[in-house]
């Protein structure tokens, strides 16, 4: 199968280590991944708060440039970010739902010589891998076993709501799997679908605070080692702010917290360097023998 | 929890009346909105919007309930009656972080974070936004980088952000943006894609389709 790869804004700056560990991880597998030409922003969030058909249309185009890219026309698009694989798959749903709004994306992106038909699919890497690849093939690839290593796999909001069919929108269970795949323990974690606060941390930050905070208590007190996530900001607002939470509301959070696809990356035995765990603020142990915790975070 | 910053712009100045007064706090029929609800349920996916029987099920399930000043429940029932000015001046619609929990428990398939992201563009529209409220100043920078660039920049937009809204904050970041600048997780140059012009063209057109079908 052929995979075209989004890589969204955000890892190319914030979420560069998860760019960097997805390419290794899927180069280990041997799964080729060809990059978008020339993509653009997916619109997030805000952009659906201004101009609403503005937003599709960006979305649209990226959908787009895949139907032509891909050749045959049905391309898989693999966005990891989280909102960016919302977006993608809310912008298909709607414009296949309705037509009247298809009509005037349709009528906007004729003018560039572009027509979207939707037969590009929207897929998370974690579905690819998941579902597509295969635990069995992943874990008969192990080198490094992350033996005793006790996970929490958070899934963030975006990944598993609404429009997603891969998994359960409040339980998911996928993540879980290839930690088990990969030889971890994943802990039973309730809040893994609960909002870390997303841009809140920069715009209400009393607020933002709160939300990562109630997260990164509870999978402390579930005694994880570490906690893995699926989305840049979520890797953002759970890492860069335990000092601020420490420091502001009296705590002792010290939880590393990485991206999926550096766990996986360690475990399949690439090194450190590649997958962009220098890149981390509280760095990770991925053996037991080692203690769990790193440095605290003075951020 | 005290929330200063909140507590700074909505203090409801409870304490301090210690006259009893008869106040009026709530509108009488005649001076709503007739219009609102059917206006709002007008946008996609908004059309389930009047089929809520208030169960409550999305202010149990909502994160961020219990920092609005409106339960998401409310909203709606708010919005359908049209008091129109309580609702697009409410926290409650730009505290939304669009995390989706609502919508796939609501047992009448109400689209509820698109019947915020309506509310969101309707306030935006008529000015009526919280002032001093960083939330639709951050979506309006987004915007107008992304249109120009075709990608967004963390570190410009955060810039704007802060400029716009509290330039102190800018100092108080600075040290974990020089952290993430430092573990090459930020970058100053703004990115861009190669074919911006075809971009506009294809906003420019949206807009032009907006107005026609409008006339």
């Amino acid at each position: 199968m052929n995979y075209l790869y989004y890589p969204g804004c955000s890892l190319h700056s914030t979420g560069r280590a998860y760019h960097e560990s997805m390419i290794a991880v899927f180069k280990a597998l041997e799964i080729p991944l060809e990059e978008l030409d020339d993509w653009n922003c997916c619109g997030a969030t805000s952009y659906f708060s201004i101009d609403e058909t503005e937003a599709f249309a960006l979305a649209a185009r990226n959908l787009e440039l895949a139907e032509n890219q891909s050749g045959n026309g049905n391309a898989n698009l693999v966005a990891p970010c989280a909102a960016c694989y919302l977006v993608l798959t809310k912008t298909q749903h709607y414009l296949t739902t309705y037509p009247d709004i298809k009509n005037k994306v349709n009528d906007a992106l004729d003018k560039v010589g572009l027509h979207y038909e939707g037969k590009t699919s929207v897929r998370h890497p974690l579905d690819v891998l998941v579902n597509d690849y295969g635990l069995e093939e992943i874990s008969r690839r192990v080198k490094k076993p992350l033996k005793g290593l006790k996970v929490a796999c958070y899934y963030g909001c975006q990944v598993v709501r609404p429009f997603a069919t891969f998994d359960d929108a409040l339980y998911p269970t996928s993540m879980d799997r290839l930690v088990k795949a990969l030889g971890g323990e994943p802990i039973d974690w309730p809040l893994k679908t609960r909002c870390c606060g997303g841009s809140l941390t920069g715009t209400i930050q009393e607020v933002g605070l709160r939300l990562s905070r109630a997260l990164l208590r509870d999978a402390q007190k579930r005694k994880a080692d570490i906690l893995i996530t699926c989305c840049p900001l979520c890797q953002h607002n759970l890492e860069c702010y335990q000092g601020r939470i420490n420091r502001k509301m009296h705590d002792h959070i010290d939880l590393p917290v990485a991206y999926f696809t550096q766990l996986m990356g360690v475990a399949l035995g690439i090194p450190e360097k590649e997958l962009g765990i220098q890149r981390l603020f509280n760095k990770p142990h991925f053996t037991v023998e080692a203690p769990m915790k790193g440095e605290p975070v003075h951020a | 929890m005290i929330l200063p910053t909140f507590a700074f712009i909505y203090s409801n100045n409870k304490h301090k009346t210690e006259k009893k007064a008869v106040v009026r706090r709530i509108k009488y029929e005649a001076e709503l909105d007739h219009n609102f609800g059917e206006h709002i349920a007008a946008h996609a996916y908004g059309e389930r919007l009047m089929s809520c029987i208030q169960c409550g099920t999305c202010s149990a399930t909502c994160p961020l309930s219990h920092y609005m000043d409106y339960t998401p429940r409310k909203v709606i029932a708010m919005t359908r009656e049209g008091f129109k000015e309580e609702v697009l001046n409410s926290l409650t619609i730009w505290l939304c972080a669009s995390c989706y929990s609502c919508v796939v428990q609501c047992p009448r398939q109400i689209h509820i974070t698109d019947v915020m992201y309506a509310l969101k563009r309707e306030a935006i529209a008529s000015g009526y936004f919280p002032r001093r409220l960083p939330i639709p100043v951050l979506a309006k920078a987004f915007f107008n980088l992304v249109k120009r660039n075709g990608r967004n920049t963390e570190s410009w937009l955060l810039v704007n952000l802060y400029m716009r809204t509290n330039p102190f904050k800018m100092f108080k970041e600075s040290i974990l943006g020089l952290r993430l600048l430092l573990a090459g997780r930020m970058s100053l140059i703004p990115d861009r894609i190669k074919r911006r012009a075809e971009l506009s063209t294809i906003l420019k057109a949206v807009q032009a389709g907006k107005g026609a079908s409008k006339s």
